[in-house]
């Protein structure tokens, strides 16, 4: 194949093709694109300008009109009042912050001690994580429900937290696979220096785990802002409810107003968008790097 | 005495081989425990409880025994195993989703202007949370709105299109494509970022020796990738075994969308038929931890060479960085040890 490299006249039929194809090539091409950008952000689009109309407006003109104004706030106000967001918002920060924490903490320290340590147990206790990961989440809630009710863990926001770090496994998969790839030598070296294994785990593992951290902590992020199916069946009480279930509000009474709704939408969006825009690229690495390794 | 004791136990554990059991100890017993309480201890209790008839609030002493009742009831009861024939609708729209997101990922691989504008736009629908999901599509879908009202632009009248999520012989279809729309951008991005791990250069020769795109496509890049979309294939049928999420924030399971999961969702925390959930529970993860075994046999004897020559090169590739970055680590920690000094 690479003999075509020096063969001048099979390069040059190719040029003339280019410029019969290139532009019909290039537009199908972006076609295409914009067609699926499009479908994408329609639903989207459809609710913002939704959420722009009072329920007069709403009510008289076709869903494909624009609203008079874009400065009519009032659904915005009226839904984050209703379903009491800027709570739930603290409650969803609250969840995400300690979940990353402990699963970073507990997934960086039993990848450690599986990757150096050669104990008995060490293959089976592997082999269980593995298996986990297959067991669907919302299978096993059916007996999760009877065990978190025997710990009084059920309408707390503790209970909620510490089972969705029990119930992760995907980001101890991910530490394990990461440690790996760092050099045994390096710890060698500090053994040598008299180092404890507590510093070698916190000065040496720790910082080089840094890419792991970052993706776990990406893919469980996104994971447990959304998670609303737990949410719903632990988190009863209207102070700890969390962003993705504070919604449910609208179910009901309220199922028909759907400027109130878009809006309210609009507001759980908002601070995933602004995570998205600001860290882009950590997020895609993230997604690629998790699936690879998961 | 006592004291010769602890002096002895202070000797084990400040020997290397203490500290290692000590180590080894204190950093697993916590991940251990989380695993056992919230992961195996409910695995038993569905187990033992697939045998019972039972509710959540029955006292222990009350349950009763019914033997193999529940996976009969799952099997022969309409509403139950049936609801698995809509997975086929999963499985297609997984499998369209999956051919969706490598021609995606192909056109955006290559030089495209506003490629990063394209992405960003499919991508983000899958950071929405789940119930935002349900209700946007729950207003895109209603009679007489949004997509009714752009087919109708399109030169369709109204009283020709069905309901779309009411109609039986559309609304499973309307959930998949739901579902399609919310996670396609992260296989695209997944598929993209596989796409860029294939060196380059390849590129560049296949070029200079006149291969078209298609080709390139379909010689180099598919190759490369090969193990990943294989994965996802079967993380496809197995995601679609449990599909829970679009019918259940969308439709609630009304008129026929009713999935396994939504159905045994159901049984066990509104009619509080326990056991047979339960049931329900085992059945679907012997099914899947079925699926799972059979992939482990496909990619040991049907993609063993393929496989094992990406994955040597993915190796090859961390391996090098890491060796750069614990270069860059040992120079850093030297620079500071004399800076120390």
């Amino acid at each position: 194949m690479a003999r075509g490299k020096t063969d001048v006249p099979s390069i040059a039929p190719i040029k003339e093709k280019r410029t019969v194809g290139y532009y019909v090539r290039g537009f199908l091409k972006y076609f295409v694109l914009i067609f699926f950008s499009l479908c994408a952000v329609v639903p989207l689009i459809s609710c913002i300008t939704t959420a722009f109309k009072t329920t007069d407006e709403y009510k008289a003109t076709s869903v494909m009109e624009l609203p008079e104004s874009f400065l009519n706030f009032s659904n915005f106000v009226k839904a984050f009042t209703t379903a009491n967001m800027g709570r739930a918002f603290l409650n969803s920060v609250i969840v995400m912050v300690c979940v990353l924490i402990v699963s970073v903490v507990i997934g960086t320290q039993l990848a450690y001690v599986l990757n150096r340590f050669k104990f008995p147990g060490n293959g089976f206790i592997r082999t269980l994580f593995l298996v986990a990961s297959l067991l669907p989440a919302v299978a096993m809630q059916v007996t999760v429900y009877n065990i978190m009710g025997d710990l009084r863990f059920i309408d707390h926001l503790y209970g909620y937290i510490i089972m969705s770090c029990g119930t992760d496994v995907i980001s101890i998969y991910i530490f394990i696979q990461f440690m790996e790839n760092i050099s045994v030598s390096l710890d060698e070296s500090a053994i040598v220096d008299g180092a404890s294994y507590w510093t070698i785990y916190w000065k040496i593992i720790l910082p080089l785990l840094k890419p792991a951290i970052v993706t776990a902590c990406i893919l469980k992020g996104v994971v447990i802002y959304n998670e609303y199916y737990a949410a719903n069946l632990y988190l009863i009480s209207p102070e700890i409810k969390t962003m993705a279930i504070s919604l449910y509000k609208f179910v009901g009474p309220m199922g028909s107003q759907y400027n109130l709704i878009c809006a309210g939408v609009i507001i759980s969006i908002i601070p995933a968008l602004i995570v998205f825009i600001c860290c882009q690229k950590q997020i895609y690495s993230g997604i690629t790097q998790g699936a690879v390794k998961g | 005495m006592a004291n010769k004791k602890q002096s002895g136990f202070g000797k084990w554990a400040s020997s290397r081989k203490g500290q290692q059991v000590i180590i080894c100890a204190a950093f697993a017993i916590i991940p251990l425990l989380l695993l056992l309480v919230f992961t195996y201890i409910p695995f038993g209790e569905m187990v033992k409880f697939s045998f019972y008839k039972m509710k959540y609030t029955t006292p222990v002493e009350k349950r009763e025994f019914v033997g193999l009742a529940n996976y009969i009831d799952v099997f022969t009861r309409k509403d139950c195993f049936g609801a698995l024939k809509l997975s086929l609708y999963y499985i297609v729209g997984a499998l369209v989703q999956l051919v969706l997101a490598l021609f995606l990922a192909t056109l955006l691989s290559f030089k495209v202007k506003g490629g990063n504008l394209f992405k960003g736009f499919i991508f983000f629908p899958y950071l929405i949370s789940g119930i935002a999901v349900g209700f946007i599509f729950k207003f895109f879908f209603t009679r007489g709105f949004v997509f009714d009202s752009i087919l109708q632009l399109c030169g369709f009248s109204l009283d020709n299109l069905p309901y779309w999520l009411k109609d039986q012989s559309v609304n499973n279809w309307t959930l998949v494509s739901t579902s399609v729309w919310r996670y396609l951008g992260q296989m695209m991005v997944l598929f993209i970022g596989a796409i860029m791990s294939v060196d380059a250069e390849l590129y560049e020769a296949a070029e200079l020796d006149g291969a078209n795109k298609f080709q390139q496509f379909r010689y180099i890049i598919l190759p490369s990738i090969k193990t990943i979309v294989t994965l996802n294939v079967i993380l496809a049928i197995t995601g679609s075994l449990s599909a829970f999420e679009q019918p259940f924030v969308i439709t609630t399971g009304a008129n026929g969308t009713g999935t396994y999961f939504i159905i045994m969702n159901k049984i066990a925390h509104t009619s509080q038929k326990v056991g047979l959930a339960s049931a329900m529970a085992v059945v679907l993860l012997l099914i899947i931890l079925i699926c799972a075994a059979l992939q482990k046999l496909f990619f040991e004897y049907i993609f063993k060479d393929s496989s094992s020559d990406d994955e040597s090169y993915k190796a090859k590739k961390l391996r090098k960085k890491q060796e750069r970055d614990t270069k860059k680590y040992v120079k850093q920690m030297a620079a500071s040890a004399k800076g120390g000094k």
